[in-house]
């Protein structure tokens, strides 16, 4: 990050936790909490948290290495995979078996890893499919207009504010699939916002965005929190997750190994060596506690 | 070669009740795959629960046309629901397996001989028009002019047949340009995307599953309407003839099912008097003038091949479809 960028930081939230920072520490108003949740492949546990919660109103990150279970705790948590064991709450409701149709209509919506721009509609059609309860989607109120044509030129006007916003307004009456790819995130997030969400949930907002977009994605995010909403994205990125997040929860093997404030996160030792990788020989699973420390290493 | 006569019978075909079927079944498909992506192999089997629906209740029950009618209607959506609820939560080629083993099993359900007494077994039904005939405002006589010319009853069931493929039309544009169609459209594209915007994507599958066999269910009542209902006529070919037609015309419009019905009914008719014609003139040789009938639907597939080749999107489909086509 230059320093141009970095006197702008964004001004980050604090004294999000109760007691001593360590995974699975209290938070003084969680949105989301999760309780021995477990997920197993076969085999392979993927996700294994015994207890987390996401703080309400700012921006959480959820760090980790490849196949630490980031996208499957995300899948778990907005209802698009079920977990073998555990419970998790949103806004205080227990949620676990909700389906995600549903856990969106509570106010938790969700963009993917892969983009999914829907190609063959129109970037306006994308948007307006975004908002939530609207008459004209009920079978029999579609077939008479009257019924919903007010409300669908209201959500048209808001879905314009928001293309305004995310400078897709020329592009409105294209197909999805004209878009490149960058526009396809913008597309998609600003989607998201159509349902005005309590949490914003992004899975690597960022992957395949060329640098100038970076900028502007994370001025979207940082003003979704400055509009009250709660964000948890997952990142590969560590400049803009210390850039923009107020809260770390780093996953490594399917467990939180730690979380905390970015900076003092990325000062943890467990996660230096779980992640940014200055013990790059050492097994993972002695850095999460799964073999014990003295096991001999392979040659 | 008299072309007087072949084309007089293409002319008669633009306006036939089988165009009409045709039509109609090719728009309740254009519901299922155009526009919400349901790989839908089974259309036949909804077009025969339809027919025979409808032959049952007046035969059997002794129902009045338009109940018996009905009751097809319902059938079909019965039919739909026993068939998407178990698959629709499934990837989307489950469906396309189950509904072409389910559209056989309601063909061999009214070809055994073990319900004779209710299906007529393969002779099929027929002579149920009475209440039908009854209900005829036109006093008899002959309407219509040149190759279109029809006594009372024919031009009745053309009545009836435009009446219900104009509705059917004007409802699914309706729908599809609504609200409601949006989200439909949607789940064609992504329905994981639909699914997190907060759209109960199984429930829209379901409704658009029925409404799509219900459509295609009329479609068979009106080609049993003037006839007769025979079980051999619900093959899977009847499946892929209308498949050609709704690909022929473009499968996410309204109007693209009615107008490739219309072409495919024309180019048989056409091809089946003109191929024995060329052979009965000595022009095309080493063909009898039986195998020269059959050779249409040669032409016919080697037209669908050509056509999802070279203009996936169909004639009335939007260009700009093509140059996405995953």
């Amino acid at each position: 990050m230059s320093s141009r960028e970095s006197s702008q930081s964004p001004e980050k939230t604090t004294n999000l936790h109760v007691g001593t920072i360590e995974p699975g520490v209290k938070k003084i108003d969680p949105i989301i909490t999760v309780d021995d949740v477990r997920r197993q492949f076969g085999g392979l546990t993927a996700v294994d948290v015994e207890h987390l919660e996401i703080p309400r109103g700012v921006i959480t990150a959820l760090i980790g290495p490849n196949g630490a279970g980031k996208t499957t705790l995300f899948n778990i948590l907005t209802g698009f995979d079920k977990p073998n064991a555990g419970k998790w709450t949103f806004d205080g409701k227990n949620i676990a078996g909700v389906s995600a149709f549903k856990l969106a209509q509570m106010g938790q919506v969700r963009t993917f890893q892969l983009t999914k721009a829907l190609g063959l509609l129109t970037v306006l059609e994308n948007m307006k499919l975004g908002a939530k309860s609207q008459k004209g989607e009920s079978f029999f109120f579609s077939l008479f207009p009257f019924f919903w044509r007010k409300q669908d030129a209201e959500i048209g006007e808001k879905a314009m504010v928001l293309l305004k916003k995310f400078k897709l307004e020329e592009k409105k009456d294209e197909f999805a699939a004209s878009l490149s790819g960058g526009q396809r995130k913008l597309l998609e997030m600003a989607r998201a916002l159509m349902s005005d969400p309590e949490l914003v949930m992004l899975d690597e907002p960022m992957a395949g965005v060329n640098p100038a977009l970076t900028q502007s994605l994370l001025d979207h995010i940082l003003d979704l929190k400055k509009e009250g909403m709660t964000v948890l994205f997952v990142e590969h990125d560590m400049h803009m997750v210390s850039h923009i997040a107020d809260w770390v929860v780093v996953l490594a093997e399917g467990r939180v190994v730690a979380e905390g404030p970015p900076k003092e996160v990325m000062r943890n030792p467990a996660v230096i060596d779980a992640y940014l990788g200055s013990h790059q020989d050492i097994d993972l699973g002695i850095v999460t506690g799964r073999i014990p420390k003295n096991t001999p290493k392979l040659s | 070669m008299d072309w007087g006569i072949i084309l007089s019978n293409t002319a008669q075909s633009l306006l036939s009740p089988a165009t009409m079927a045709f039509a109609l079944a090719a728009l309740g498909l254009a519901v299922h795959f155009g526009f919400a992506g349901l790989l839908n192999f089974g259309i036949a089997g909804f077009m025969a629960v339809g027919a025979y629906g409808y032959a049952i209740s007046i035969l059997t029950f002794g129902l009045q046309w338009w109940t018996s009618a009905l009751v097809g209607i319902v059938a079909a959506a019965v039919f739909a629901i026993i068939m998407g609820v178990p698959t629709l939560r499934l990837r989307g080629d489950y469906l396309a397996i189950v509904t072409i083993a389910a559209a056989e099993i309601v063909r061999l359900l009214f070809l055994t001989t073990a319900f004779e007494e209710v299906t007529g077994s393969a002779d099929g039904l027929f002579g149920y028009h009475a209440s039908f005939r009854a209900s005829n405002p036109f006093p008899e006589g002959t309407y219509g002019f040149g190759p279109w010319t029809y006594n009372e009853v024919e031009f009745w069931v053309l009545v009836i047949g435009v009446v219900l493929v104009a509705l059917a039309a004007l409802f699914v544009w309706r729908l599809m340009n609504s609200p409601w169609g949006r989200v439909i459209k949607g789940i064609r594209e992504d329905e994981d995307a639909v699914r997190a915007l907060g759209k109960n994507v199984f429930s829209y599958k379901i409704q658009a599953l029925i409404i799509g066999g219900v459509i295609a269910a009329i479609g068979g009542i009106v080609y049993a309407l003037p006839s007769a209902v025979n079980p051999n006529v619900y093959m899977t070919s009847l499946t892929f003839f209308v498949w050609t037609a709704l690909l022929l015309g473009g499968a996410a419009t309204v109007f693209g099912p009615l107008l490739g019905a219309v072409i495919f009914w024309v180019l048989q008719a056409f091809l089946s008097s003109f191929l024995p014609a060329l052979v009965a003139s000595g022009i095309l040789p080493m063909v009898s003038s039986a195998q020269a009938s059959t050779l249409r639907f040669v032409l016919v597939g080697i037209g669908l091949v050509l056509l999802v080749i070279f203009r996936p999107q169909g004639i009335l489909g939007d260009k700009r479809e093509l140059t996405f086509v995953k």
